[in-house]
C-alpha cells in the first residue's frame, strides 16, 4: 500500500477546498507544507494539459523525487482533484478519483453550497478517508 | 411483503445513491416557484437591468450543478473542449434534461465570430409570464441565459449570455433568442488548438 499520499481539491484562482493526507504512513510535520507546495507548481502543467484531452483522469503529470502527482479534473473546469502519491496503482486511484468526484457533486448539489468555498463536512472528510484506506 | 417498495432512508446526503432521480417535475409547481421568484425579486429593485441580472445570477448557479451533474450522468465523465462540443451540449443535452426536448436550432451570428444563438419558439419559463407593457424588453427568460452562462463559464468558456425577443412575422407572440458573445480568450484558445 502506498505510504505517503496528499490528497487536494483546488477550486477557481488555485484555492484549496478541501486537503487530506491519506497515507499510511507516519507524517513528518514539514513534509505537509512541501506537499502543498508540490501540488500548487503542479497546477501550471494541469491547465495546459487539460484543454488537450477531453478526459478526466490525467495520470503521472509531474514527478518530485520519488513522488508523482496525478490529477482529474472535473466538468466544472475550475475543480481539480489533485493527489501526490508514491505507489503505481493506477487503477487503484482512478476509482478513488471517481468516488470522491461523485461525494463532491453531491455536495456541490446542495443549494446553499457556495462553488468555491471550503468543504467543511465531518462526514464527507470521513467518507473521502475511508475510500482512500480502500483504494489506495 | 413488508418493506417492498419503500426507500431506504439515508441519514446524510453523503450516503444517497446519484442515480438518475425523477425525470419529470410537475409544471405548475415550476411555474408558481418561478412566479414567487420574480415577484420577490421585483420588490427589491428599482431597475429593470437590476431585475434582469438578479435573475442571471440564480440562473448562474443551476448552470454550475447542472454542468457536473450532467457530465457525470450524461456523458461518462468526458469533459467538452471545444466550442462547438459544449455549444451543442447545451442546445441539446441540456435542454432537454431541463425542458424535455432540444432546443429549436443553433446559429452562428453572421456579423461577429464570436456570436452564437440558440433559439425557442417559447421559453418554458415564459410560458405562464406576460410583460406589461411599461416594462419594455424585460424578458424572463434572462433566468435560462444564467442557466447558459453558469454552464459555459464553469466550463471554460467565459460568455456573456442575454436573452431577447425576436418578432415573427405571422406568429403572434414573438420568439426567444439567447445570444452567446465569447471572450476574447475563448476564441484565441480555439484557434489555437486549430
Amino acid at each position: 500500500m502506498a505510504s505517503t499520499a496528499c490528497f487536494m481539491i483546488v477550486s477557481k484562482n488555485d484555492i484549496p477546498i478541501y486537503e487530506a493526507e491519506v497515507g499510511a504512513a507516519p507524517r513528518k510535520e514539514e513534509a505537509a507544507h512541501q506537499h502543498q507546495f508540490i501540488l500548487h507548481a503542479a497546477l501550471d502543467i494541469v491547465q495546459d494539459l487539460a484543454w488537450t484531452t477531453s478526459a478526466m483522469f490525467l495520470k503521472g503529470i509531474d514527478r518530485f523525487n520519488d513522488l508523482v502527482v496525478s490529477v482529474y479534473v472535473t466538468a466544472g473546469l475550475h475543480t481539480r482533484l489533485m493527489l501526490l502519491h508514491d505507489s503505481r496503482n493506477d487503477d487503484g486511484i482512478k476509482s478513488f478519483f471517481q468516488e470522491v468526484h461523485e461525494l463532491y457533486i453531491k455536495t456541490l448539489l446542495n443549494p446553499l453550497y457556495l462553488p468555491g468555498s471550503r468543504i467543511t463536512s465531518s462526514h464527507f472528510d470521513t467518507k473521502v478517508r475511508a475510500l482512500a484506506r480502500k483504494y489506495l | 411483503m413488508i418493506g417492498v417498495g419503500k426507500m431506504k432512508l439515508y441519514s446524510n446526503v453523503l450516503d444517497r445513491p446519484l442515480s438518475k432521480g425523477k425525470q419529470e417535475v410537475s409544471l405548475s409547481a415550476f411555474a408558481f416557484l418561478f412566479s414567487e421568484m420574480v415577484q420577490y425579486n421585483q420588490t427589491q429593485v428599482d431597475n429593470i437591468a437590476e431585475l434582469e441580472r438578479r435573475l442571471e445570477d440564480a440562473g448562474y448557479a443551476v448552470g454550475a450543478r447542472v454542468l457536473e451533474l450532467l457530465c457525470h450522468r450524461e456523458k461518462g465523465n468526458r469533459r467538452e473542449t471545444r466550442l462547438l462540443g459544449i455549444l451543442s451540449f447545451v442546445h441539446s443535452t441540456v435542454w432537454k434534461v431541463l425542458f424535455g426536448k432540444v432546443a429549436d436550432s443553433l446559429e452562428k451570428g453572421t456579423e461577429h465570430e464570436d456570436e452564437y444563438m440558440i433559439s425557442e419558439k417559447e421559453l418554458l419559463v415564459n410560458r405562464f409570464i406576460s410583460i406589461p407593457k411599461d416594462m419594455g424588453t424585460f424578458n424572463c427568460g434572462a433566468f435560462v441565459a444564467g442557466i447558459v452562462r453558469g454552464v459555459l463559464d464553469n466550463a471554460g468558456f467565459p460568455a456573456v449570455v442575454t436573452a431577447h425577443f425576436v418578432p415573427v412575422e405571422g406568429q403572434q407572440r414573438p420568439r426567444t433568442t439567447i445570444l452567446i458573445k465569447f471572450a476574447e480568450e475563448v476564441l484565441r484558445r480555439e484557434a489555437r488548438l486549430g
